[in-house]
C-alpha cells in the first residue's frame, strides 16, 4: 500500500490521491510545486486522500485562491477540514496582521532611537537615585532596629566577591605590574633614570592601576553575577516571595552586596596593588639589578602616604558604584531570557563606563595630593 | 523493510512507543527495573504513581532526553538513540510535548512561539505559516489579539494553552503531557481537558499523559498505567487498576484500608 501524495491531472480534473500531510510534502517538495501549477483546474477530486491535514488544507485552499473550486469531489471529514480553513480565512483581513512600514520612518527611526536612549539614560539615572535613597531608608531603619541587620548575606557576599577574587585579582596585578616595570626599565635605562622606576610604579599602580584594574575585574566577575542573580530571583518571582513574608529586597538582597563590595574592594586594592609592586620590584631586579630590599625601601619615600588613601577610597566609591549599578539593573529584569542577558551586559558595561568616569572626577580633585615635589 | 519514519503501511501494526527491558539509574537509585511498555496508536495512556516512582523519568525516555542504562526505547518502530542525526530529528518532529510549565520561549511572542517549530522546517513561506499559527490558534481557543503578547504576560490556563498550540504545530502523531491540568482551576482544568479529548478524537493522536488528576483521566477516558516497583505495576482501566490488590494502589488513590478489606 503506497501512501505518498500523488497527483494525477488529465484536461479538466485533478486527481489528488494518498497522505496529503505537512510531513509528506517536507519529503515530496516537488508535490506543492506541482499543486501550485494545477491551481487553475476546475475539477478536483480528493475522494481518495487518506490523511489531509490543516498546513495542506491552507495550501489548498490558497491554490484555490480562497473559494471552493466549481467541482469538488471530497469526503465529509476532509472538507470539514477545508471549512474550518475557509472560515478562518474568511473572518480576517490580511493587512491588519503585520505591522506597516511609513515613509516617515526614514527620519524618524534615528530621532526616536535617540529620544528612546535618552530617555533609558534618564529612567536608570532616576531608578538609581531611588534605589540609594531606599538604602539610606534601610539604614536608618537599621539603626534603629540592629538586630535585623543580615549578617549572614552580608558574611556571604563577602566570601563570595571578595575572597573568592583574590586569587585572579592577585594574579592580574603581578602580571600588570611586570609588564609596565619591564616597558618602563627599558625607556629609563636610554636616559639612565633607572631610579624613578620605583616613582612610576608606586604612584602609577597604588593611585590609579590598582583600583581601576580591581574595578574592572569585579565588575565583571561580581557586577555580572549580581544581576543575574537579582534578575533570576525577579523571574521566578522569588523578590515576590520575600515581600509577601514581609522581608524588604532592599535590605536582604540590595543592601548587602552594597556593604560588602564597599567593604572588600578597597582591600582588594591594597591586595592587587600589592601584588602588582611585587611584580614590578621582580622585573626590575631582572632587569635593573634593583634589590628587592631598595625597591620597598625608596617605595616610602618616593609615594606619599596620601596615594594609598586616594587608592582605597576610590576602591570603596568604585565599589559602591559597581553594586549600586549590578543591583539596579537585576531589579528591572523583565520575566524573560532576552531581557536577563540584556540587562546584564548593560550592568558590567555601563559600571565599567561610570568607574572610568568616576576615576576622571577623582583625578581632577585630587590632583595637589599625594604628587611629591 | 524501508527505515524511513515515513513509512505509513507499517504503522498500523507498529506500535507508536516500544519500550523493552529499561533500566534507568541515577547513581545508586533504580528508578526502572527491566521495564516493559507498549502503547498503540490512537491510545490515551496515562502514567500514574506517587512521587519518585520515575514517571517522569519514563516521559523523558521516551522523548530522548534521558538515556536508560539498558534497554531499548522505540518510537514508530524505530530506535529512538539511533545515530542517524536526520531520522532523529524526522522521529521527533512526528511528537509533541506539553511541558508542565509550558516551557515556552520567553524571549519570544506567542505568535513566534508556534511558528518556531514550523520554521525550523525551513519548508514554509510567511504567509503560509501566518495562516497555520491562525488555525492552531483557533484549535486552542486563542485568536490572533493574543498572538503578540509575550509568555510574561500570560495566566497560567493561556501559557498550557499556546504551548499546546505550539505542540501541534507540526500536527504530530504522538501527544506527549506533563501535568496538563495542573495549577489550573477546575473549571479551566475541565475545559483544557475537553479540548485534549477533542483534538485527539479529530486528529486521532496517540496521547500518552503523566498526571496525578483523577477527573482528568476520566475526562480524557484513558487507558491507565501504575508505575510501582520500578515497573509498571498493573493497567488498565481506572476501576480494574483501582481495583488491583497491592499496596501500591491504595496509597495512591487513597482508598481506607478498612474498605479494601471489606469490599
Amino acid at each position: 500500500m503506497n501512501t505518498a501524495p500523488k497527483l494525477d491531472r488529465n484536461a479538466h480534473t485533478v486527481r489528488l490521491s494518498g497522505e496529503w500531510t505537512l510531513a509528506a510534502l517536507v519529503r515530496v517538495p516537488r508535490m506543492r510545486a506541482e499543486l501550485l501549477v494545477a491551481g487553475d483546474a476546475e475539477n478536483w477530486d480528493l475522494s481518495a486522500v487518506t490523511r489531509l491535514d490543516s498546513a495542506v488544507a491552507v495550501l489548498l485552499w490558497r491554490v484555490w485562491r480562497g473559494r471552493f473550486p466549481a467541482g469538488l469531489e471530497i469526503s465529509s471529514a476532509l472538507r470539514a477540514t477545508l471549512e474550518r480553513v475557509a472560515e478562518l480565512s474568511a473572518g480576517e483581513g490580511r493587512a491588519a496582521a503585520r505591522d506597516g512600514w511609513s515613509p516617515g520612518s526614514l527620519v524618524a527611526a534615528p530621532a526616536r532611537r535617540l529620544g528612546a536612549f535618552v530617555l533609558g539614560v534618564l529612567k536608570n539615572g532616576f531608578g538609581l537615585v531611588e534605589l540609594l535613597g531606599r538604602l539610606v531608608l534601610a539604614l536608618g531603619f537599621l539603626c534603629r532596629h540592629p538586630k535585623s541587620v543580615p549578617w549572614k548575606e552580608f558574611s556571604a557576599n563577602i566570601y563570595k566577591s571578595g575572597v573568592e577574587a583574590l586569587p585572579v585579582s592577585a594574579l592580574v596585578g603581578f602580571l600588570i605590574g611586570v609588564t609596565i616595570s619591564y616597558l618602563s626599565a627599558l625607556q629609563l635605562k636610554a636616559y639612565g633614570a633607572d631610579l624613578f622606576i620605583v616613582n612610576i610604579l608606586g604612584i602609577g599602580v597604588v593611585r590609579e592601576l590598582g583600583p581601576v584594574l580591581v574595578a574592572v575585574l569585579v565588575a565583571g566577575r561580581s557586577g555580572s553575577a549580581m544581576t543575574a542573580q537579582i534578575g533570576v530571583m525577579r523571574v521566578t518571582e522569588e523578590i515576590d516571595a520575600l515581600a509577601t513574608m514581609g522581608v524588604s529586597n532592599t535590605l536582604r538582597v540590595v543592601l548587602p552586596k552594597v556593604a560588602a563590595l564597599v567593604l572588600v574592594m578597597p582591600l582588594l586594592v591594597v591586595w592587587s596593588s600589592a601584588s602588582a609592586l611585587l611584580g614590578g620590584a621582580l622585573a626590575a631586579w631582572w632587569q635593573l639589578d634593583f634589590s628587592l630590599l631598595y625597591f620597598f625601601a625608596a617605595l616610602p619615600d618616593a609615594v606619599p602616604v596620601a596615594n594609598l588613601w586616594i587608592g582605597i577610597g576610590k576602591g570603596a566609591v568604585f565599589g559602591g558604584l559597581i553594586s549600586l549599578l549590578a543591583c539596579h539593573f537585576g531589579l528591572h529584569v523583565r520575566p524573560n531570557t532576552e531581557s536577563l542577558s540584556r540587562r546584564t551586559t548593560a550592568s558590567v558595561v555601563t559600571a565599567i563606563t561610570l568607574v572610568i568616569i568616576a576615576d576622571a572626577i577623582f583625578a581632577v580633585f585630587t590632583r595637589n595630593v599625594g604628587i611629591p615635589f | 523493510m524501508s527505515e524511513s519514519p515515513f513509512d505509513m503501511s507499517a504503522s498500523i501494526s507498529i506500535p507508536v512507543i516500544e519500550l523493552c527491558g529499561v533500566w534507568s539509574q541515577y547513581r545508586d537509585v533504580v528508578i526502572h527495573k527491566n521495564l516493559d511498555f507498549r502503547v498503540d496508536a490512537g491510545a490515551v495512556v496515562a502514567l500514574v504513581g506517587g512521587s519518585g516512582s520515575g514517571k517522569t523519568t519514563l516521559l523523558r525516555e521516551i522523548l530522548g532526553l534521558l538515556k536508560p542504562t539498558r534497554g531499548s526505547v522505540r518510537l514508530f518502530g524505530h530506535d529512538l538513540f539511533t545515530p542517524d542525526a536526520l531520522l532523529q530529528r524526522d522521529m521527533r518532529r512526528r511528537l509533541g510535548m506539553l511541558f508542565q510549565q509550558g516551557a515556552l520561549f520567553s524571549a519570544l511572542s506567542v505568535y513566534d512561539n508556534i511558528a518556531f517549530p514550523l520554521r525550523e522546517l525551513r519548508f514554509l513561506d510567511e504567509d503560509w505559516i501566518h495562516e497555520l499559527v491562525r488555525l492552531k490558534l483557533d484549535v486552542v481557543e486563542l485568536t490572533l489579539a493574543h498572538a503578540r503578547l509575550m509568555p510574561a504576560e500570560l495566566s497560567g490556563g493561556m501559557i498550557k494553552r499556546v504551548a499546546l498550540a505550539r505542540a501541534l504545530a507540526l500536527e504530530p502523531e504522538l501527544l506527549l503531557l506533563d501535568e496538563p491540568t495542573a495549577g489550573l482551576d477546575p473549571a479551566r482544568s475541565q475545559s483544557f481537558v475537553r479540548l485534549i479529548r477533542h483534538l485527539q478524537q479529530t486528529l486521532n493522536l496517540t496521547v500518552v499523559l503523566v498526571t496525578h488528576d483523577m477527573d482528568t483521566i476520566y475526562g480524557l477516558d484513558c487507558e491507565v498505567a501504575l508505575l510501582a516497583e520500578q515497573r509498571i505495576l498493573t493497567r488498565g482501566n481506572l476501576d480494574a487498576v483501582r481495583a488491583f490488590p497491592h499496596p501500591a494502589t491504595r496509597q495512591f488513590f487513597n482508598i481506607p484500608e478498612s474498605l479494601r478489606s471489606g469490599g
